[in-house]
């Protein structure tokens, strides 16, 4: 017999071979029928609103025992909806007015709710039409009597199959026996895919006309790290499959071990592995995969994607939060960034032949100190909120530097004056992106706290090729020998000055560059938070001794393809 | 009456559990509390109304409360607007 395969969207990780469990929670439309008690309907009404409340309450405390007490909140939000005097008060007045059963009132309230929830723009606030008809769904079926149909009482090990999962389905799942759930409708946001990830229990949404294929009590296989669905796998599908399991499952506990332990090399030399953000959202995943702390904190986002200025008050809270919630660990944030291929629509900016050359980051955050000043003081208000860094991005002389340090400073003293709190161990340090910057980092060393070295720009300054171009892209060589020499002059700059050295940009997680970075002794390298791990793993088996010798050897080779080979041929051994 | 319009920075917008905090908040107020955006305006007292607003990050909303105890509402009630929630 030949399998079948599905793909669906993978909305939390895993591999799971099991029975399929087909689950019908099919919404109820109640007919209508006319009344004549209305008094009597509305106390039925309430009745039922109250046991439908008494149920959301067991599912929230059982919630809370298992995902704790944050988590269990979406609960609490159910009983707020359910007890919405407009909700209440709209059905009730359709009870008495048209003289129409409870249910169907409710029903016609309940759909005119989720008819405007479907038709949002953002998709997070689309989803809470579920959070309606699950609310709303359990009085109906008090109403009309038949049962609210739930997934408890399952007792063998099974895979969940449905149509759609409301949250208070996949609260009540039993771990004990439920390897994973496969829906036909739902998204990455939906909150059975927000709760599956928090339950680390493998799910696969999106899956279109799923139900009609699948038998009930079918094998299947579902790996949830690609979307893939297999009904009925074949023998050899079913053993290649619990293989991939064995070895996902693996990696995954190596992981895990390796978010808690320190980055530090084979012989005992410590780094910092930090992460890359561009948003608030971001950094549940930095805390997840264990980072050191934020090398890259791009404040562009604040910015965009909006109609007017982000005011201080609001930033003031954006940074508070990215800081506290890092506990202490450094959090390097970045003044605005904008200009070049980063376009705001509320900031008019005269067109310019070559952007990329042009009056951007800190050159305009300089010509448009309001803008500028602003954003120093919203970073100063937050210090107090854990170990912030204050980085200036796009800086070719020393007259930038330190006209931007001197507004910080006027910034500063202003809010001291006022009577507010600013922390005293903010380091101030700039990105070195520019080659004019990198040649004279000695100078700058001075009057930094630390260099951050941004690749992706470094290089396309020193290749004189934008990076945006294709017919140029040959030319992006982050392992050439000239980017490896301006790298190290900076490194060198700042041990010779006793400051700290970092790299921001995709070279800073790149496994070929890692080992030469670590040879030439960076202190900090910043990534996107999923390569964190692999790097501590990498630099865990590497002797920074020994790639002193091998970066020095690099810097020799004449090409980028020279230094690969080596690089290769050196982790090889 | 006074009010103050804010602009939502939440990264997720206010979906079911800003709501609730929202409005519990704003239900421990007398006053009336209403919020406006664009066309729309709905009352600050009901999450099922708040929902149906939609307010995503960037999205400016007028915040307007009207009766006892007025400035203390929207002082709250405006740094709940533009707070960022636990996720």
């Amino acid at each position: 017999m030949k399998s079948e395969h599905i793909t669906g969207v993978a909305a939390s990780p895993g591999i799971a071979i099991a029975k399929a469990f087909k689950f019908t929670n099919t919404e109820i439309r109640p007919t209508k029928t006319t009344i004549t008690d209305t008094e009597k309907e509305t106390d039925r009404f309430r009745a039922a609103v109250e046991q439908a409340k008494q149920d959301i309450e067991q599912i929230r405390q059982l919630t809370e025992q298992r995902l704790g007490a944050q988590k269990a909140e979406i609960f609490e939000a159910h009983i707020f909806l359910l007890m919405d005097p407009d909700l209440i008060d709209n059905t009730i007045d359709k009870i008495s007015d048209e003289k129409i059963n409870a249910e169907y009132a409710l029903h016609e309230v309940a759909s005119l709710v989720i008819g405007m929830l479907q038709e949002m723009d953002n998709e997070m606030l689309r989803e809470r039409a579920a959070d309606v008809k699950d609310v709303t769904g359990r009085v109906i079926a008090y109403l009309t009597g038949k049962p609210y149909a739930t997934l408890t009482g399952i007792s063998e090990e099974t895979i969940i199959v449905a149509n759609d999962l409301t949250p208070s389905d996949t609260a009540q799942l039993d771990l004990n026996y439920i390897r994973g759930f496969i829906t036909e409708i739902g998204s990455r946001t939906s909150h059975s895919a927000i709760m599956a990830r928090s339950l680390e229990l493998p799910a696969v949404v999106g899956t279109e006309s799923l139900l009609n294929r699948v038998e009930n009590g079918a094998t299947i296989i579902m790996d949830a790290t690609e979307g893939r669905i297999i009904i009925d796998p074949t023998n050899e599908e079913l053993s290649e499959y619990e293989e991939k399991k064995r070895q996902y499952e693996e990696r995954r506990a190596q992981l895990k071990l390796l978010a808690e332990q320190p980055s530090v090399s084979a012989d005992g030399v410590h780094v910092e592995l930090a992460a890359n953000i561009g948003s608030v959202e971001d950094v549940a995943k930095v805390l997840e995969n264990g980072a050191d702390g934020i090398g890259l904190f791009r404040t562009e986002f604040i910015y965009m994607g909006r109609k007017n200025f982000p005011t201080e008050e609001e930033q003031v809270q954006i940074y508070k939060h990215v800081l506290s919630k890092l506990e202490g660990k450094r959090v390097v944030i970045r003044t605005l960034d904008i200009g070049g291929d980063k376009e705001l629509d509320y900031l008019e900016l005269p067109k310019e032949s070559n952007p990329f050359l042009g009056l951007r980051a800190l050159r305009l955050c300089l010509s448009r100190e309001d803008i500028f000043r602003t954003q120093l003081r919203a970073l100063l208000r937050a210090s107090t909120e854990g170990k912030l860094n204050i980085m200036f991005p796009m800086i070719a002389v020393l007259s930038e530097l330190r006209e931007a340090k001197r507004i910080l400073a006027e910034e500063k003293a202003k809010l001291l004056a006022e009577g507010v709190a600013v922390s005293e161990d903010i380091e101030v340090g700039m990105m070195i992106e520019i080659p004019a910057a990198a040649l004279n980092a000695d100078a700058f060393a001075k009057e930094v706290d630390f260099f951050s070295i941004g690749t992706n720009d470094l290089i396309q300054y020193t290749m004189a090729a934008d990076r945006m171009n294709e017919a140029v892209a040959y030319l992006y060589q982050p392992y050439h020998p000239s980017i490896l020499r301006l790298v190290q002059m900076v490194i060198k700059a700042a041990e010779r000055a006793g400051k700290w050295s970092g790299m921001c940009g995709e070279m800073a997680g790149d496994q070929i560059a890692i080992p030469l970075l670590l040879g030439l002794g960076l202190n900090e390298f910043s990534m996107s938070a999923s390569s964190i791990l692999p790097a501590r793993e990498q630099i865990g088996q590497l002797s920074q001794q020994d790639w002193k010798a091998i970066a020095e050897e690099a810097l020799t080779l004449g090409t980028q393809e020279e230094v690969k080979q080596l690089v290769e041929q050196k982790l090889a051994r | 009456m006074i009010s103050e319009t804010f602009t939502i920075i939440h990264p997720q917008g206010f979906h079911a559990r800003p709501t609730k905090i929202f409005v519990q908040a704003a239900s421990q107020y007398p006053c009336k509390v209403n919020l406006i955006k664009g066309e729309k305006k709905i009352n600050g007292k009901s999450s099922l109304s708040m929902l149906t607003l939609g307010l995503s990050a960037g999205d400016e909303v007028t915040l307007e409360v009207d009766g006892e105890r007025e400035e203390e509402a929207l002082k709250e009630l405006g740094g709940l607007l533009t707070q960022i929630f636990e996720e």
